[in-house]
C-alpha cells in the first residue's frame, strides 16, 4: 500500500511521469533489492555473452584473452563468405527452415481444422492426446525412431513402399542428399504438428457459431464452410504465428539435422548451427565461429523486422 | 442402428458443449427427438466428408502411434530374433534381457540420477526465480518495472550464440559442473511473461490488503501471489522439467569430459551413434551369439528415457494444453 500510496502521489501531483526520488527509492527498497539479483543475472548470463562478439573482428586467441587478442578486422567475415562450406549452410538452414514452417503450417492448420469437424467428441479427445505425445519425446528419441522406421532392413517404410511395389528394393533412405531435407521436414511434422494445431483448435473453437448456423441455412456445405468461415477466422492467429516464426526459420536447423545427419549428406544436412559448433568449437576457430553466430542473429532479427513489417503494411496483426 | 445412436449421442454432447461452433445448437432438440430428422439432415455430403475425414483421422492415429508402439515391441523381443524382421505391433520372442543390458550398462545408472536430481532441482529453482522476478514486475507502482523488463525482453531476441556463451560459462567455471544443468536456467523470459500476465489478472486489493496488514513483499509473494497462480505455475514447471529431462546438448557440450555428469539422454545418444556409425557391431554379435544386438538394445534404452514423460503424460497433458494457450498470449 505504502508503494501505491506513493505512486499515486506522484501521478497526482506530478502529471503522469514517475520521479524517482528518496521517498519512492525508499519505499521500493525491498522491490528494488529483490530486482537486483535479476538484473546482474541477466547480464552476465545475456549481455556478457554479447560482448564476446568483439571475437569475430580478432584473430582471439585462448591464452590471450579478449583483450590482448589482434584485431583483424572484416577478415573472418570475408574468409566466412569466401567459404563454400558456409554458403551451403546458409542454404540448408533456410531451406529446411522454410520448409518446415511453411509445411509445418499448413499441416496443423488442416489437422486442427479436420480434428474440428471430426464427428465423435471422445475420437477427437483420443486422437487429439495421442497427436501431441511425440512433442513431449526429446529429438534424441524421435531420431532413433527415425533411423528404425527408414532402415534398410525390416523399416516400416521400406517394407511398406516394397510392398505397394512403388519401389523395387528397399532404399538407404539417409544416404541419399535428396532425401534429406524431406526426412527432416517430416519428422518434425510427426513430432509438432498435434502440438501446433492446439492454437488452431483453441482460435476456431472462439469463431461465433452463428456464423456456421447462418451458413447453414444459406445451404452451405461442409467444407464451404471451413472455406469461407473457418479460414477466414483463423487469419489473425495464423498471422501471428507466421511472424514469430518466421523469425525462428533460422532457429529451427540444429538438432534434427545434427542427429540425423552423416558423411553422406554433409552438404545438405550441414547448418549454421552445426558449422558453429564444428568451426568454432571443434576446430577451436571461435572468431571464425562467433562470426557464423553473429550472421545467424542478425538475419534472425532481420527477418523479424521484415515480416513485422510486412504485416503491418497489410493491415493485419503485428507483434510490436 | 447402434452406431446410429452413438451418432446422435455424440451430437448431443456436442450441441451442449458451449465452445462447440458445428452445427446449430438449436437444432439439438429435433436430433434428439427423432432419428428421422437427423438422417434428413445428414446430406450426402456430410457422410462422404466424414468417412474421409474418420479415414484420414484412423491413418493419422496409425503413423503417430506405429512407431512407439514397434519400439515398445522391439525392446521386448529376443536380439537375434528381431533381426529376421517381422516384428510389428507384439514382440515375438519376449525376453527381459534388453531391459537387463541396458541397465547395467555403463553410464546409465549415473546418467538416470544425474537427469533425475537436474529435474528436480532446475524445475524448482527455476520455476522459484521465474516466478519472483514476474511477481517482481507485476507490481504497479515498481520504478524500474520497464528497464528491468526491457532487460529481459531483449534477451528473447538477441543472444550471444554458442561460441560467446560458451566461453562465458568456462569462465565462471560452470563447464564440467553439474550447475551448467541448473544456473543458465534459471529464469526464463518467456515464462516470466506468461506468469506476469497472469500476475497482473489478480485482484491488486489482495496484495493491497495484506500490505496494510504488515506483510511484506516476501509473504505477498510465498502467502498469496504465489498459491493463486498455482494452475500457471504448474504448466510452466511441468513445460520447465521436460525440457530439463529431455535436454542433452549441454550435457555433450559443457560435460561431454566428464563421465559422471552424464544424462540419460545423452547416453542415449552415445548409443545411438554407435549403432548408426558401426554397422559391423550386428555382425559380430551375431557371431558371438548374443541375444542383445544394438537395435533391441536401443528400443530398451529410447523406451527407458521415455517412459516418465509417456507415465505422466495423461495425468499432465491438460496442463501442457492449458499453458499452450495461456502462453498465446500477446505480449
Amino acid at each position: 500500500m505504502k508503494d501505491n500510496a506513493a505512486g499515486l502521489g506522484q501521478t497526482l501531483t506530478k502529471g503522469p511521469r514517475t520521479l524517482i526520488n528518496k521517498k519512492l527509492l525508499k519505499n521500493q527498497r525491498t522491490l528494488i533489492l529483490m530486482g537486483i539479483p535479476f538484473a546482474i543475472y541477466a547480464i552476465i548470463f545475456c549481455y556478457v555473452p554479447l560482448f564476446g562478439w568483439i571475437m569475430a573482428f580478432q584473430n582471439y586467441k585462448p591464452k590471450d584473452g579478449l583483450w590482448h587478442s589482434k584485431f583483424v578486422g572484416l577478415l573472418k567475415f570475408k574468409r566466412l563468405f569466401g567459404d563454400d562450406v558456409f554458403l551451403k549452410t546458409i542454404r540448408n538452414t533456410f531451406c529446411m527452415g522454410a520448409m518446415n514452417l511453411v509445411f509445418g503450417t499448413v499441416c496443423a492448420i488442416a489437422f486442427a481444422i479436420l480434428l474440428n469437424e471430426f464427428w465423435t467428441v471422445k475420437g477427437k479427445k483420443v486422437v487429439q492426446t495421442i497427436s501431441y505425445l511425440p512433442h513431449f519425446l526429446s529429438w534424441i528419441i524421435v531420431t532413433g525412431i527415425c533411423f528404425d522406421v527408414l532402415s534398410m532392413d525390416n523399416g516400416i517404410i521400406n517394407e511398406v513402399l516394397v510392398g505397394l511395389h512403388i519401389i523395387k528394393e528397399p532404399v538407404i533412405w539417409l544416404a541419399h542428399p535428396k532425401y534429406f531435407w524431406w526426412i527432416v521436414t517430416f519428422s518434425n511434422l510427426w513430432k509438432e504438428t498435434g502440438w501446433n494445431s492446439i492454437i488452431y483448435l483453441a482460435a476456431i473453437t472462439s469463431i461465433n457459431p452463428d456464423l456456421y448456423e447462418a451458413a447453414s441455412i444459406d445451404g452451405a456445405g461442409r467444407l464451404s464452410k471451413i472455406w469461407h468461415i473457418t479460414l477466414p477466422g483463423l487469419k489473425p492467429t495464423i498471422m501471428i504465428l507466421l511472424i514469430m516464426n518466421i523469425g525462428n526459420v533460422l532457429n529451427a536447423g540444429f538438432e534434427v539435422q545434427y542427429l540425423l545427419g552423416n558423411g553422406l549428406v554433409q552438404s545438405v544436412s550441414q547448418t549454421i548451427d552445426i558449422y558453429v559448433l564444428k568451426f568454432g568449437i571443434s576446430n577451436g576457430d571461435y572468431s571464425l565461429g562467433t562470426a557464423a553466430g553473429i550472421f545467424k542473429s542478425v538475419v534472425s532479427i532481420a527477418l523479424i523486422a521484415i515480416a513485422n513489417f510486412g504485416a503491418k503494411a497489410a493491415g493485419e496483426e503485428s507483434l510490436f | 442402428m447402434v452406431e446410429r445412436k452413438d451418432q446422435i449421442q455424440d451430437r448431443v454432447v456436442r450441441s451442449t458443449k458451449k465452445a462447440e461452433p458445428i452445427e446449430s445448437r438449436a437444432k439439438s432438440a429435433e436430433e434428439i427427438t427423432g432419428n428421422q430428422s437427423l438422417f434428413s439432415r445428414r446430406t450426402t455430403g456430410d457422410i462422404i466428408f466424414d468417412s474421409i475425414n474418420t479415414v484420414i483421422m484412423l491413418l493419422f492415429t496409425a503413423i503417430m502411434l506405429y512407431p512407439l508402439i514397434n519400439t515398445v515391441a522391439m525392446s521386448f523381443n529376443d536380439g537375434l530374433d528381431a533381426l529376421r524382421g517381422g516384428i510389428h505391433l507384439l514382440p515375438r520372442e519376449f525376453t527381459w534381457k534388453n531391459y537387463e543390458t541396458v541397465l547395467a550398462k555403463q553410464g546409465m545408472a549415473d546418467g538416470a540420477k544425474i537427469s533425475v536430481l537436474r529435474t528436480v532441482i532446475g524445475t524448482v529453482s527455476s520455476t522459484l526465480c521465474t516466478a519472483l522476478l514476474a511477481y517482481v514486475l507485476s507490481r504497479k507502482n515498481f520504478i524500474f518495472k520497464k528497464p528491468l523488463s526491457m532487460l529481459y525482453v531483449v534477451t528473447m531476441y538477441v543472444n550471444g550464440g554458442l561460441i560467446p556463451v560458451f566461453l562465458v560459462y568456462k569462465s565462471l567455471h560452470l563447464t564440467n559442473s553439474f550447475w551448467v544443468y541448473i544456473i543458465p536456467g534459471m529464469v526464463s523470459a518467456w515464462n516470466m511473461l506468461v506468469l506476469r500476465t497472469y500476475m497482473n489478472g489478480i485482484p491488486e486489493s489482495l496484495s493491497e490488503s495484506a500490505e496494510l496488514d504488515g506483510a511484506g513483499h516476501f509473504t505477498i509473494f510465498f502467502k498469496i501471489i504465489f498459491p493463486l497462480s498455482m494452475p500457471v505455475i504448474a504448466c510452466v514447471s511441468l513445460f520447465t522439467a521436460v525440457g530439463q529431462w529431455n535436454s542433452w546438448f549441454d550435457a555433450m557440450l559443457y560435460n561431454r569430459m566428464s563421465d559422471k555428469l552424464t544424462t540419460l539422454q545423452y547416453e542415449l545418444m552415445k548409443l545411438l551413434s554407435s549403432v548408426t556409425n558401426n554397422n559391423a557391431n550386428v555382425e559380430t554379435m551375431k557371431n558371438a551369439n548374443n541375444v542383445v544386438t544394438p537395435r533391441t538394445m536401443r528400443a530398451a534404452a529410447t523406451v527407458v528415457t521415455a517412459l516418465p514423460i509417456v507415465c505422466l503424460y495423461p495425468f499432465l497433458q491438460r496442463y501442457f494444453v492449458a499453458g499452450m494457450t495461456i502462453g498465446g498470449v500477446k505480449e
